[in-house]
């Protein structure tokens, strides 16, 4: 008897222990879901991993006047840090790409944006490491001219403004001009005494608003990803991995890697992170060039489709993105001869500005989708272009037999922007001005007077005629990569016929589903039709026959 | 009078069913890969194609091994005589009464025309439609076996499915077929009971 009673004592305690942790799981699930929190105004310091407190500093116990005094600091102790910088992309926007030869870099290549740096330093550079470059003769050895706080900051209070080239506003400013907001004077010695590693805000301070403002010109990039969802980013979510910039794009020596000028579009080592040799922020490096566990027949298709064609089924997710930039309607006034701006259907965005032109938005899009082995020829200022045709700002190269390339997703994006007739080149002219500067576009509005500034500034000649002339630029989607659940299904690229399959206009290749030979279904079916109309008429025979013998007998 | 003969054994009813079963989920999944309709989804049409095709291979292995032992391999060996017969049967005499120019014995128990039949499908339609099936079935790995210089998979795809035709054609002709024995009825019921009835 007592040993029975024990029994199904130990059998109800083993069913109790089966039981707990399933309630216990559901319990912070439910928890999680509910815990939304705002962003706080006030900063909190977070907390970090770093041996040091930069309050504590003597270096960083004073007030600084500019940003070149906070650097002095810095490199008291950090003797390399300038050097560091100064080799990288982020500081001198220059790219020898060795694949083509071509000097790249945003001081170099002309986009379909706001086309180029040259004559607009002191608005665009409030993207540079550096501080002080407003014109060609900015010193790219000094030292102090570095910024070490607009990657470093943690307190999301240091903003450099467009038009203080590269600086923060010292004092209070009204950002953007006669807009009644102020950008209050930056407090350095907060700023520097709370220094630490980047994140998505440094990071995305700059490249989440390239092309002018929040996801402009990417499309994979913005700054919803400061606190994104899982489905938004199933690497950064906040609730999950919560991943920053640099676990992908691992520096080293402040060399940030991962590049758009030469991307590692067929990464076909297994494993290769923490090795020098390879690029840290492709999909393999962390997740092999086999990984799907299941499913064999995806690992087969990684072969010749990039990571990214299926794992990030449409990009703008969170917020719409520009898809055109039409230079050529810019200028217009309204009756008061003022500078025009029009709000699209949304009122969120510009469809129409004096200064810039017809835009269009677009959320959710589905890419478009390449051939791509990582090579990118660039239209360059110095290209000759042939005006009748759509010109390539840059063009992926790739094809289905070249062995190196894979099907990309990328965003392409369209416009009208000016170039010079009498050579048949791309043009800089110059959009930023001070309000004093009759020949900037954006205060006047006069195309012939912000080239000839653009000639005079960059050095390049101008012949004096201008026209517009269509472009295009592609731009590899990488980012916001979504949750397996929601990667593309078999039948998104399989259409049967419909011609709406995601790959429908990737050429080169046989794919199940998609446009089948016609001539062998149009055989195929026929025969098998006449066989069977054949056999229908043999059998209706047969029953006639019978039908009139059994009529006969009767 | 009406004889009744023993002439497929119960393995024998079973392959044919089976396979009967299996090669029609693979025509409809198959057409459907190859983009003809939608009904079940490309993904899941691909998958029950594939592990149909899988037990296909499996039901042949026994197959093969058991008309190698049974020696009933020699039921498909071909022969012209009373072919012209057959036909002209199927042309006329199925109208006048005539009576089937075949007698089915348990040594003989295919007419010429479905032996000529059976022996194409069994040595043309059946190994063309398995070799260009595993070569599709293994394209990720053309590459590491060097196979990738020597096909493509268009034209893989394009015999696979060339096949997959004829296996429909005979499928409708063959299901036809099976009405114009001695009865309208009486190779259907051989099929399924073993015993056919003869005259």
């Amino acid at each position: 008897m007592m040993k029975l009673i024990t029994t199904i004592l130990a059998l109800a305690a083993s069913l109790l222990v089966a039981v707990t942790p399933a309630i216990s799981s559901e319990a912070p699930a439910a928890a999680a879901k509910t815990e939304v929190k705002a962003e706080k105004p006030v900063f909190v310091k977070p907390k970090t991993t770093s041996t040091a407190d930069h309050a504590k500093f003597k270096e960083l116990q004073q007030g600084f006047a500019s940003g070149p005094e906070v650097t002095k600091a810095c490199l008291k102790c950090h003797n390399e840090a300038a050097t560091q910088v100064m080799h990288t992309k982020h500081w001198s926007w220059e790219y020898l790409n060795p694949q083509t030869n071509q000097k790249l870099g945003k001081k170099h290549v002309i986009n379909n944006f706001c086309t180029a740096v040259e004559s607009n330093q002191a608005f665009c550079t409030a993207c540079h490491v550096g501080y002080g470059w407003k014109d060609n003769k900015f010193d790219f050895a000094k030292q102090d001219n570095v910024d070490c706080l607009v990657c470093h900051d943690t307190t999301g209070s240091y903003r450099k403004l467009p038009g203080l080239a590269g600086h923060p506003p010292y004092k209070d400013t009204e950002y953007p001009p006669k807009s009644g907001e102020i950008v209050p004077a930056t407090d350095l010695k907060f700023v520097a005494q709370n220094v630490g590693k980047t994140s998505r805000a440094t990071c995305g301070a700059c490249h989440f608003y390239g092309g002018g403002g929040d996801a402009v010109k990417h499309g994979d990039l913005d700054s919803s990803l400061k606190q994104p969802s899982k489905y938004l980013d199933v690497h950064m979510a906040k609730d999950g991995l919560n991943f920053t910039c640099s676990e992908c794009h691992k520096t080293s020596s402040h060399e940030v890697p991962g590049s758009r000028y030469a991307v590692t579009a067929n990464d076909t080592k297994k494993h290769i992170r923490g090795k020098a040799d390879g690029n840290p922020a492709t999909c393999q490096s962390c997740h092999t060039t086999a990984p799907h566990k299941t499913n064999a027949r995806l690992n087969g298709h990684s072969n010749k489709i990039a990571c990214q064609t299926c794992h990030i089924p449409e990009f703008a997710r969170a917020q719409p993105t520009k898809m055109s930039w039409d230079w050529s309607t810019a200028g217009k006034r309204d009756a008061d001869g003022k500078h025009l701006k029009i709000k699209d259907s949304t009122g969120h965005h510009d469809a129409y500005d004096s200064r810039k032109g017809d835009f269009t938005y677009e959320s959710n899009v589905i890419p478009q989708y390449v051939w791509f082995n990582g090579k990118v020829n660039y239209t360059l200022r110095d290209t000759k272009l042939d005006p009748t045709k759509v010109i390539k700002i840059n063009s992926f190269e790739g094809s289905a037999d070249d062995g190196k390339s894979k099907i990309w997703p990328i965003k392409r994006f369209v416009g009208k922007q000016p170039y010079d007739v009498g050579t048949n080149q791309l043009v800089i002219f110059q959009a930023y001005g001070t309000p004093d500067n009759k020949d900037a576009y954006w205060v006047n509005l006069d195309w012939e007077k912000a080239l000839e500034r653009g000639a005079k500034e960059s050095g390049i000649p101008y012949s004096g005629k201008h026209a517009f002339v269509e472009t295009e630029m592609s731009w590899p989607i990488t980012h916001m990569v979504a949750p397996k659940g929601d990667a593309l299904t078999c039948a998104q690229c399989h259409q049967p016929q419909t011609g709406v399959g995601r790959l429908d206009k990737v050429e080169g290749i046989y794919m199940p589903g998609r446009r089948a030979n016609y001539w062998l279904d149009l055989i195929g079916w026929s025969i098998a039709g006449l066989t069977l109309l054949g056999m229908l008429a043999h059998g209706a025979g047969r029953i006639y026959v019978a039908r009139k013998s059994a009529a006969k007998t009767h | 009078m009406t004889n009744k003969i023993y002439v497929f054994k119960l393995f024998e009813r079973f392959w044919h069913w089976s396979q009967a079963g299996l090669i029609i989920t693979m025509l409809i999944t198959g057409f459907e890969v190859h983009g003809s309709y939608t009904l079940m989804g490309f993904a899941d049409a691909v998958e029950v194609h594939t592990v149909a095709a899988w037990a296909l291979v499996g039901l042949w292995c026994f197959a093969i091994f058991w008309h190698f032992t049974t020696g009933e391999w020699k039921q498909y060996i071909p022969t012209l005589q009373k072919v012209d017969a057959m036909i002209k049967y199927y042309a006329v005499g199925i109208f006048t009464h005539a009576p089937h120019p075949f007698k089915t014995t348990q040594l003989k128990k295919h007419n010429p025309l479905q032996r000529l039949a059976y022996l194409w499908v069994l040595l043309m339609i059946g190994p063309g439609i398995w070799i260009t099936g595993w070569a599709y079935l293994f394209y990720d790995q053309w590459t590491a076996w060097g196979w990738d210089t020597l096909l493509t998979l268009e034209w893989v795809a394009f015999f696979h499915v060339a096949f997959a035709f004829m296996m429909l054609v005979f499928l409708i002709a063959h299901v036809y077929l099976t009405t114009a024995g001695h009865t309208p009825t009486a190779h259907i019921k051989a099929m399924i009971t073993g015993w056919e009835e003869t005259d």
